[in-house]
């Protein structure tokens, strides 16, 4: 399809061209209606793919000169939008990481990424949100008679910070595309298994899709359906309720009725609770900021190895910039960003997980949380 | 800390170009919070070291852009969802980043830390001088809350007379809707 600027010159011309776009039928962008059509006066037709010789040939018989104001109206609307749902997206190979997908799409991608991959992953039940969908993760693990120790990341605690579910998919794709072929990442994967939630806050993802970009919460309803979400990383039995939070359903760090009131914020305790014994690390993935957060948000005093934390932490962040360049700050959460009680990191710790992370991506606050596309590649690349 | 006035910072600080990411300037600034009345913003003395690239020729065009227009300029969500700003509306998003500066400076204290999150609507008033007029929607991110803040802000823009934000004023939550 096209769209033609055409400035008539005469009346007769104008007559024309109103004859033209009412037995075609064709798409008046500028005016509206065919009566308002004046000479000297811009006029916008969009023209079927079909019709445009047909049409130019008409004008070019009636004297009638015209410009070519968009070449391609599919191209640019494609530009502008995220792609429609192909049969492609759901196939990995063709599944497009550089850019943000919805909730719908993620889904596809699990059940498609445990399809290829079925000797590395598998899918599982973890438990349903507030508005009853289903949570999964996947586990990433190579068949081994020996018990390994799990590393636990999640994404997308809060719906607005896109980037985070981004990079779950990333870190998934980078594993089992190089597992065989990346020494460090096969040696990873003979002693570790790891366990991914792309998409923790599943409801409020949605919402920030159709609704609300810059949503947080979850979309728990409260007095009565006149108030909803509580903020799922505030909701955590870490000093629940101490401190950082609000009691007021309308704030965005509203911490609940209760620890662990929100079903995401059970399902996802409840898991990790279970296998405690054998998770070695805990990452939360967040933006923005640029931070590798450690324990605790709800006090200052240091968590027991907090030595060991921060040296970890230290040496992820000088690989991280090794990468680009791009600087994060590391530190206990109650020094570097602000006091919180209730995140899933410290409770994390508290129940015993020794190394327990709160990563907070690209970028400083430039775009904030509406990280432009063209980042997500260079993000994940050095968060990876 | 000084006594019965506040909390003075002293900062040393490098200013890096938007634009490019290559051109920098070293800065140094005192920053003073008074005590008490939060309604006061923040004292600010600053020292650039050297000079601001020249923006005489992005400026003139930008201005002869809009000051063509037939019709005024109106525009929504910048960036978009995906964080996508069109090459046309850049300039509108920096001056929206630039004019949001001034209103977090008067509205900051030492317990907030706003960025602009995402122009929501901007129209263009027209005037009868050489001044551009923007009316802007803004939403402002609060790190510390987590709140997103609508703010109305009108800017005023000339490329020899720079930046004015001639009224601005906090919305309620819902007035972005």
């Amino acid at each position: 399809d096209q769209v033609l600027h055409i400035v008539p010159e005469t009346f007769q011309q104008v007559q024309h061209l109103q004859h033209l776009c009412s037995t075609l039928l064709l798409d008046l962008w500028k005016p509206l209606l065919p009566e308002d059509i004046w000479a000297g006066e811009d006029l916008h037709i969009r023209v079927p793919a079909p019709l445009v010789e047909e049409v130019k040939d008409s004008l070019d018989q009636h004297m009638i000169s015209y410009k070519v104001l968009i070449p391609d109206v599919e191209e640019l609307v494609d530009q502008s939008m995220p792609r429609e749902r192909s049969r492609h997206r759901r196939v990995p190979e063709g599944y497009v990481y550089t850019q943000y997908h919805p909730m719908e799409e993620i889904y596809q991608w699990m059940t498609q990424i445990q399809k290829s991959n079925s000797e590395l992953v598998t899918q599982h039940y973890l438990g349903k949100t507030i508005e009853n969908r289903t949570m999964y993760y996947l586990q990433i693990s190579q068949p081994s008679d020996k018990t390994k120790k799990i590393i636990w990341m999640d994404c997308g605690i809060h719906a607005r910070e896109w980037i985070s579910p981004a990079f779950c998919q990333w870190f998934v794709k980078e594993i089992l595309q190089n597992y065989k072929s990346d020494p460090k990442i096969s040696r990873f994967l003979q002693n570790l298994d790891l366990y991914v939630l792309p998409v923790l806050n599943i409801d409020g993802y949605i919402y920030s899709w159709e609704k609300d970009r810059l949503w947080r919460k979850n979309r728990s309803p409260h007095k009565n359906g006149t108030c909803y979400g509580t903020d799922l990383n505030r909701n955590f039995n870490s000093s629940w309720g101490s401190i950082g939070v609000s009691y007021n359903c309308s704030s965005e760090i509203f911490c609940g009725s209760g620890p662990e009131s929100e079903p995401e914020t059970r399902a996802v305790a409840q898991f990790i609770a279970r296998k405690k014994s054998d998770i070695l690390c805990y990452l939360t993935i967040h933006s923005y900021g640029q931070y590798i957060l450690t324990p605790y948000g709800s006090t200052t005093k240091p968590p027991s190895n907090s030595e060991e934390l921060m040296h970890v932490a230290e040496k992820a962040a000088a690989a991280l910039m090794g990468k680009y360049g791009t600087s994060y700050e590391v530190g206990p959460t109650s020094l570097i960003l602000y006091s919180n009680s209730g995140s899933s990191r410290d409770w994390a710790h508290m129940i015993g997980i020794p190394f327990s992370y709160t990563f907070e991506l690209r970028d400083k606050g430039t775009h904030g949380f509406v990280l432009p596309p063209d980042q997500i590649q260079p993000t994940c690349e050095e968060t990876m | 800390d000084i006594d019965d006035v506040g909390h003075k910072y002293h900062l040393e600080l490098v200013l890096e170009d938007v634009l490019d990411k290559d051109s920098t300037v070293n800065c140094t600034a005192e920053v003073l919070y008074h005590l008490g009345n939060k309604n006061i913003a923040p004292d600010v003395q600053f020292t650039i070291e050297g000079e601001l690239k020249n923006t005489d020729e992005a400026d003139n065009m930008f201005y002869n852009r809009i000051k063509s227009l037939e019709k005024e300029l109106v525009a929504e969500n910048i960036p978009d969802s995906h964080g996508n700003v069109s090459p046309e509306m850049e300039p509108i998003h920096l001056l929206a980043w630039v004019a949001s500066g001034y209103v977090i400076w008067q509205n900051s204290t030492e317990n907030t830390k706003f960025q602009l999150a995402q122009i929501k609507h901007v129209k263009q008033v027209k005037r009868s001088d050489e001044y551009l007029e923007f009316d802007y929607m803004i939403l402002l991110h609060e790190m510390v809350s987590q709140e997103i803040i609508p703010w109305q802000m009108t800017v005023l823009w000339h490329p020899q007379h720079g930046v004015q934000v001639t009224q601005d004023s906090r919305q309620p939550k819902h007035a972005s809707e």
